[in-house]
């Protein structure tokens, strides 16, 4: 239909590719070498033990081969020497809106962050390149002794508290890319939700990437005490560049005895952008991590947020969706192992396909040998849109206790003509149509989120069908 | 004698087929303003293409003839188009889109066809409530998901209660009487009389038996045997075909009866 083709023109390839013009104060060559991580930590002022787990991780990732799974191919081609590791953007961290650069915030004003603010937040904390440039927290959230705090002021003021955690769920060496993060990790968010203490607003950060070349390498860390509940979430948009970003986050949850911690996650990379996420939590008794993740855009994402059911009676949810389309490859999934009795998982997975692209579920559920009763249901369902597009599904299973209970469902499914033209009979476009069928398929997703990100979700989809149909 | 501006659709010599078989071979067809049509046939007659066909549905090549609504031919035009104009149909087979909540949908619905206008504030609130209370749909209803998982009989008045909302000029109903029961056909039938009964607009209902059109009173009954129409009349001609059957109908044309 001639009105998709036109509508795709005029939408362009990225709807939210604007970026502002480079202002930063430090900047690093690209490329990596030993030096450059002393460096990074030295102008943090990091104490000595920070400074050699990171020389440690950076010899690791030398050392240590590409994955040979996921996207080899793509793998690769990432050039780690026309990589950036470091960025400072503005002179320190803004303690108001008003005290944050003009130029930022006016790209902060496009994203809608104030207004998102006023809504939702009970603290903000917006990373911009490499460092955080603006943090607030809730007075109620102070009060509560809840600390919401950049991961580099997180280290410089709770010291004690970071020593104890950092890479204790998702240690250097796991893989290739928490070694790089290690090695060069700037901002992120560090928060520590103390006991019994149930924070009832979501907190949520933005990242996103705006200098060319830029490597951006956040690392979280949250620990929920015994009994506290905390859902924190991010959201990402970055704008178009014609070279190739990489994107590589780590995330560690620590979800105490009876703690509850939700992470959302909708994340809008440009199509360039290698997307390559270390994500895991440790869920102890009566635990429960829950993983909303939702992965529109870049050109290779790998990420496969995890859970670590340590404790008795402990709970993993997993829900994401993936959008691939041309060009892109969506390697996503969950991870859970059962380490202990009565504990119980939850997956879903849902996958769109659409110009090419390719997305592929991949899961690991482990029971271990002494963990009893334990119940995981796992469903992964994938929606083609055209016949140039691909799915697959990697699902691994080891049970090694035979009180398991398991469930696994996988489901492939098109969109029918006879759905479209019933739609279009109503008096909705080809592409309307199509985003309505598409946004339905995600709603068990979409649901989850908060109203804002739900909406926008929504729109988002909408504009990435339109222009999709020949 | 009505002329042809005040025809709400016309059909004129209309060859259908679909990849190479032909289906609908010469269809005539003439609905004036404020009338209400009946098309009756067996299963494979051309009922549902002639449908079809008039919504716009891309599977069918029209071969010859042409469609026009309210003297504007309709042949250049996508489903969407044909909607927006005025034509609705109400499906044999509604499709389930799950995760398409049907209050989302109406509402969208409305907003496409009619205008963002209609689709807003309480207007478009009083007149969904009026429509389902008259359809008995409850108010649970509308956070459903469109189709999914719903009984026959409900998809059946899930498709009156669109029709009722969005007000087309021409209402094309496809065997929307099967599946129901006595009580269904009657709901059905008012929600149908509400649409078209004292108004410009047109229906064409497409259907097996003769029960539905004892409740909707339809000015002419067109019989359809092999792509083509073989009879028309008056609403007694639908009652002829009931107490005697297609048989005995094509019998009669083979000796040289006229019905038309």
């Amino acid at each position: 239909m001639s009105e998709g083709s036109e509508a795709r023109d005029a939408v362009g390839d990225y709807k939210a590719g604007w970026h502002d013009p480079e202002n930063s104060t430090i900047r690093f060559d690209f490329g990596l070498s030993e030096k450059v991580v002393r460096d990074i930590s030295q102008i943090k002022n990091e104490p000595e033990w920070m400074t050699e787990i990171r020389v440690k991780a950076y010899r690791h990732f030398v050392e240590r081969p590409m994955p040979t799974w996921g996207n080899t191919k793509e793998l690769m081609e990432i050039d780690f020497d026309k990589v950036c590791y470091f960025l400072k953007s503005s002179e320190g961290i803004g303690s108001s809106w008003d005290d944050v650069p003009e130029d930022i915030r006016n790209t902060f004003d496009r994203l809608g962050i104030p207004e998102a603010e006023q809504k939702w937040l009970s603290g903000v904390t917006t990373q911009y390149e490499s460092e955080t440039v603006y943090h607030s927290i809730r007075e109620d959230l102070e009060k509560q002794g809840v600390i919401f705090l950049d991961m580099d002021s997180g280290l410089r003021e709770h010291e004690d508290i970071v020593k104890k955690y950092f890479g204790s769920v998702i240690p250097y060496s796991d893989n290739k890319f928490s070694a790089l993060n290690t090695a060069v990790w700037s901002g992120g968010s560090f928060i520590y939700v103390p006991k019994g203490v149930h924070v009832e607003m979501p907190v949520q950060a933005y990242f996103r990437i705006n200098a060319k070349n830029m490597g951006q390498f956040e690392r979280t860390l949250i620990i929920a005490d015994e009994g506290s509940s905390i859902h924190y979430v991010e959201g990402c948009t970055a704008p178009t560049y014609s070279t190739d970003s990489l994107h590589s986050a780590v995330v560690e949850l620590l979800a105490l005895p009876g703690a509850h911690i939700r992470y959302t996650t909708v994340q809008n990379w440009s199509n360039n952008v290698y997307n390559l996420v270390t994500k895991r939590g440790v869920a102890h008794e009566n635990a429960k991590i829950e993983w909303v993740d939702g992965n529109i855009g870049s050109k290779l994402t790998m990420k496969y947020p995890a859970v670590i059911l340590k404790g008795e009676g402990s709970h993993a949810e997993v829900i994401s969706v993936a959008y691939a389309g041309s060009g892109q490859h969506q390697d996503a999934g969950a991870k859970v192992h059962h380490m202990a009795s009565n504990t119980t998982s939850n997956i879903l997975s849902k996958s769109i396909s659409k110009d090419g692209g390719r997305g592929s579920y991949r899961g690991m559920a482990k029971v271990m040998p002494k963990a009893e009763n334990c119940r995981m249901n796992i469903v992964c369902d994938a929606l083609i849109l055209d016949e140039e597009s691909r799915t697959d599904t990697y699902p691994t299973m080891e049970i090694a206790n035979s009180t398991a209970h398991c469930e696994h469902e996988a489901s492939v499914s098109k969109v029918g003509d006879e759905q479209l033209f019933y739609l279009m009979s109503r008096g909705h476009t080809e592409a309307e149509a199509l985003g309505m069928i598409v946004n339905g398929f995600f709603e068990p997703f979409t649901r989850e989120l908060p109203m804002e990100y739900a909406v926008e979700l929504n729109k988002l989809m909408s504009l990435e069908m339109e222009g999709s149909i020949g | 004698m009505s002329n042809d501006d005040e025809a709400i659709l016309e059909v004129k010599g209309l060859k259908v087929g679909i990849e190479d078989t032909p289906i609908l071979k010469g269809i005539d067809l003439r609905i004036p303003k404020g009338e209400i049509h009946a098309i009756m046939g067996r299963n494979g007659s051309g009922k549902t293409t002639t449908a079809n066909v008039i919504m716009g549905h891309p599977a069918y090549n029209i071969e010859e003839g042409e469609i026009l609504l309210d003297g504007e031919n309709l042949q250049e035009m996508e489903p969407w188009e044909r909607s927006r104009q005025g034509v609705f149909l109400s499906f044999q087979y509604p499709q389930s889109i799950p995760g398409l909540q049907v209050g989302n949908f109406l509402r969208k619905s409305v907003s496409s066809v009619r205008g963002e206008e209609a689709a807003r504030g309480s207007d478009f609130r009083v007149k969904l409530n009026q429509a389902m209370e008259e359809l008995d749909i409850p108010k649970s209803f509308l956070s459903r998901y469109v189709n999914d998982g719903f009984s026959g009989g409900e998809k059946k008045r899930f498709e009156i209660l669109q029709l009722m909302l969005l007000e087309p000029r021409l209402a094309v109903l496809d065997e929307t009487d099967s599946g129901l029961d006595i009580d269904g056909i009657r709901t059905v039938a008012k929600g149908i009389n509400s649409v078209v009964k004292g108004t410009e607009n047109g229906a064409l209902i497409i259907t097996h038996y003769s029960r539905i059109l004892e409740h909707v009173n339809p000015d002419r009954v067109h019989v359809m045997i092999g792509g083509k129409i073989v009879a028309s009349g008056g609403p007694s001609l639908a009652i002829l075909l009931e107490d005697n059957g297609y048989d005995w109908l094509e019998e009669q044309i083979a000796k040289g009866a006229d019905f038309q």
